[in-house]
């Protein structure tokens, strides 16, 4: 039972996750988009990139690609899937979580660290985080600006797990670097089982690398699927 | 016989758009002051096959709805340039 790490034509961070659920202790298998049978996938990552060229909008070609299908079947059957940047745009793409992104408020391709604040730990990404914890973790996006219509259905519903903060973990104007309504970072879907983010948790795997606070979210999703195999 | 359509897709009311409001500004600095507003928009040009412009029109709504333009952020508008 591995993860299925999906490979779009544009994807560019597959490596990278592989290397952070390796280190995690997790197995994961890279899965070109055009496969149509995930069924031995213990949990499945879309990552980061610009999948088919980022042509029309961030995602939208990419969540027509055959092995979407399957990726949609069984994260509705419950599988653990996490989309990072453009893995996330594309999950909201598909309408497996809610909203969409758009263009940074400033529109300035925004590539710097940020900090989050964890703001619930009933997901499969921050279920290994604790509720106000700060994690530092790089941004790299232009669309990375999140909106929806049923905004505060989505938080009433409890569904946002992170949002940009500052290093106290406050939340206000100055430390939200793209305009994401109500600071949004990271979501959930309501069977709790789906998740996504902008920020890339897997560039901050280790130390030598500035930061290693993303391993609570990588080492969550992995324990997510520990828990779905037993 | 072969249709041509310009679908225009636009961003939602009350969404920032950043790109409008900054192009706003500089025509209003540049002593455009009447300019009120400026949107951003995409437009597509489709040549389709189809036997009459209903036809065409329903295939249209389609696309839009599956692939062209997404619900959450934005609307479209189609018009027949044949």
């Amino acid at each position: 039972m591995t993860v299925a790490v999906v490979v779009f034509p544009g994807t560019n961070c597959e490596h990278d996750i592989v290397h952070a659920l390796d280190l995690a202790g997790a197995d994961a298998d890279l899965v070109w988009h055009t496969e149509s049978d995930l069924s031995g996938a213990s949990g499945i990552v879309l990552p980061g990139g610009f999948a088919h060229g980022d042509y029309l909008r961030t995602g939208a070609i990419a969540r027509f690609s055959p092995v979407m299908a399957e990726v949609e079947r069984l994260a509705s059957g419950g599988t653990p899937t996490i989309g990072i940047c453009n893995g996330f745009q594309i999950l909201c793409e598909a309408g497996l979580l809610p909203g969409a992104l758009v263009a940074n408020q400033d529109l300035k391709f925004i590539c710097k660290p940020v900090h989050l604040r964890v703001e619930s730990t009933d997901s499969v990404l921050t279920k290994a985080a604790s509720v106000g914890q700060v994690l530092q973790i790089p941004l790299n996006s232009y669309e990375g600006n999140y909106v929806a219509n049923d905004i505060d259905a989505i938080e009433g519903k409890g569904d946002v797990i992170l949002r940009y903060a500052e290093a106290d973990g406050t939340v206000d104007a100055s430390s939200n670097p793209n305009g994401s309504t109500h600071s949004i970072a990271g979501i959930t879907n309501s069977a709790r089982n789906v998740a996504g983010l902008m920020p890339h948790p897997e560039r901050a795997s280790e130390s030598i690398l500035g930061s290693s606070d993303g391993m609570v979210l990588i080492e969550g999703f992995v324990a997510s699927l520990d828990a779905v195999r037993a | 016989m072969t249709r041509t359509y310009r679908v225009t897709i636009t961003r939602k009311p009350g969404l920032s758009d950043p790109e409008g409001a900054t192009t706003c500004k500089a025509l209003n600095d540049l002593g455009f002051v009447a300019v009120d507003a400026v949107s951003f928009g995409r437009i597509l040009t489709i040549d389709i096959n189809a036997a009459s412009n209903d036809e065409a029109r329903v295939e249209l709504e389609a696309m839009c709805a599956k692939l062209l333009a997404n619900p959450v952020m934005e609307d479209h508008t189609i018009e027949d340039i044949t």
